[in-house]
């Protein structure tokens, strides 16, 4: 009787909250967000960050400006050579000094190797999160040789802190340019498999096309950047608009797609990925003689009272860093605008009404980094 | 009549896609012993040489006669942005001229704190020390990753304080 009455007013179903993470695989770390749900559709996302939070700001308050570029490695740890370059820049616009241009390119050519890794660990990543284990062993495949370019020249394969202040660590290594010659022509090979296996599939285009579409007005207006910006039309390259290093002198393509949809967010990256290698390719056979290191930055370095800022396009979007000095050798504050931090929040507004198997393909595309986010 | 043509179309396709994947897997499947790129490690141990600026481990390399370059001026101790070098040093009289001079006593690297920035490699002005490629450094005891870097009974070269 009781069953027939709740048929006739039409089942009721309840609203209920679910905690995805903190130890969630698809979260890419220790991330937890807060769902509401009405069976299995979303009716809202909280995020809960800081579960990795170090107090980086705080720390570099402490810092000296040649200690406080090794500790952005360890925010956005997928573009740590962009992370370094930012302070970098950020401490020789300030001081009007001016790097060689042996180093300008030098720097250039690791950023977008940088961005290239991240892609491809991005890519096996996304793969991973929709069930394909498969993609997740091909992206980290190639991204072994950048690796070991990174840990030739650098010392190291994720916290490189190869930029200083005034220059570069080391010169890059004599088996440099042969080393990142053989890796283009390798993955120029590779890159088409990857679409093979991902991009034309089937199941993967149906899990991704049409999902979580994040309009243009909306992108400005959540401040998103970098490939998830650039996917819903939103042309924000630091890059171009903002050239810094060697870009002026490249000739790139900044990739715009139209629908915003979780599929033009992973095609954006896909293509992005060929541009970084015409980029490395126009570089890598006339890197300029000069000096590594300028000679006017001085073992102790003190900015001039005054603020500072200066962005960059690391592989998630625009890196902020800016500096309130007060003259001494410590900065009196420093802030990071992260764009792993703006992307994080305009989760809630596209997931609303889609599942959550569909939440994962959306937080895969955004590409988040968790330290990036809490700091 | 157009709906079952799409229908036959759209699985003929998804089909068409699935086999595309399924032929890249497949040439790696069957050229597996080509395309492999994994190392067998621990195997492979003896013939494992890392890059030479490969950042494993600070060390202090001695020469023959047990002398190392140190003067104990702590440049790397100011560098070191997290407190991992302690340089202790006593005023000894130079058994030549009878002079008072700064000795290095204990160079005391704690592993356990070190990020490997290369911090200290660049601020030491006689390139005292350098990073070691060593990489295994699990042990069961924290203490063990507290090293004293100057070999007991080592003095400083002679000629490196000029
Ligand atoms: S490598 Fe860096 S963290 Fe380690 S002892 Fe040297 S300066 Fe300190
Ligand atoms: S290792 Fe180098 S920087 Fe450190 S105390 Fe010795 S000489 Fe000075």
């Amino acid at each position: 009787m009781i069953a027939e009455e709740a048929i006739k007013e039409g089942i009721k179903t309840q609203e209920y909250f679910i905690n995805m993470g903190p130890q969630h695989p698809s979260t890419h770390g220790v991330l937890r967000l807060m769902l509401e749900l009405d069976g299995e559709i979303i009716k809202k996302v909280i995020p809960h960050i800081g579960y990795v939070h170090r107090s980086i700001e705080k720390m570099c308050e402490k810092d000296t400006y040649r200690q406080i570029v090794h500790v952005t490695d360890r925010m956005d740890y997928l573009s740590n050579h962009m992370n370094n370059e930012a302070v970098c820049l950020l401490v020789e616009n300030a001081l009007e000094i001016g790097v060689s241009e042996r180093v300008k390119v030098i720097r250039t050519i690791m950023s977008e190797l940088t961005r290239l890794s991240s892609h491809q660990l991005w890519w096996g990543v996304m793969g991973m999160d929709l069930g394909a284990l498969t993609s997740f062993l091909y992206g980290f495949r190639d991204r072994e040789i950048i690796n070991d370019i990174f840990e030739e020249t650098c010392g190291a394969r994720l916290t490189m802190n190869y930029n200083t202040p005034g220059g570069v660590m080391f010169d890059i290594h004599p088996n440099f340019q042969k080393r990142v010659k053989d890796f283009i022509a390798h993955f120029k090979t590779k890159l088409p498999e990857y679409d093979d296996l991902l991009s034309d599939n089937v199941i993967f285009r149906n899990r991704t096309e049409g999902i979580g579409i994040l309009s243009k007005e909306d992108a400005i207006s959540y401040g998103i950047t970098g490939p998830t910006g650039r996917a819903s039309g939103f042309s924000n390259d630091i890059r171009k608009h903002k050239p810094y290093s060697a870009y002026d002198r490249v000739d790139f393509k900044e990739i715009l797609m139209e629908t915003g949809d979780t599929y033009s967010r992973y095609k954006a990256r896909m293509l992005e990925m060929w541009e970084s290698m015409s980029i490395i390719e126009q570089l890598i056979d006339n890197i300029p003689e000069g000096e590594i290191q300028s000679s006017a930055v001085k073992a102790v370095i003190k900015l001039p009272k005054g603020e500072f800022f200066q962005s960059v396009e690391t592989a998630r979007g625009e890196l902020g860093v800016y500096v309130v000095s007060d003259g001494t050798k410590s900065p009196y504050r420093i802030k990071f605008r992260s764009p792993g931090f703006s992307n994080l929040f305009v989760l809630d507004h596209i997931a609303k009404g889609y599942k959550i198997a569909d939440l994962v393909a959306m937080m895969s595309t955004i590409d988040i980094v968790v330290p990036d986010i809490d700091r | 009549m157009n709906a079952i043509t799409t229908y036959f179309k759209d699985i003929f396709h998804g089909i068409k896609t699935l086999l595309t994947g399924m032929k890249v897997t497949g040439y790696y499947f069957t050229h597996a012993r080509k395309e492999i790129i994994t190392q067998q490690y621990p195997e492979n141990r003896d013939t494992l040489k890392m890059f030479d600026r490969f950042r494993g481990v600070v060390i202090m390399p001695h020469d023959e006669n047990n002398e190392h370059s140190c003067t104990g001026c702590s440049a790397c101790e100011l560098a070191c942005p997290n407190g991992s070098i302690e340089i202790m040093w006593e005023r000894l009289a130079d058994p030549e001229t009878g002079k008072k001079k700064k000795v290095i006593e204990k160079h005391v690297y704690h592993h356990s704190m070190c990020t490997l920035c290369n911090l200290c490699i660049i601020a030491c002005p006689t390139d005292a020390i350098k990073m070691g490629q060593s990489f295994e450094h699990a042990t069961f005891d924290r203490k063990d990753l507290t090293m004293v870097l100057n070999k007991p009974g080592s003095k400083i070269r002679k000629g490196v304080e000029e």
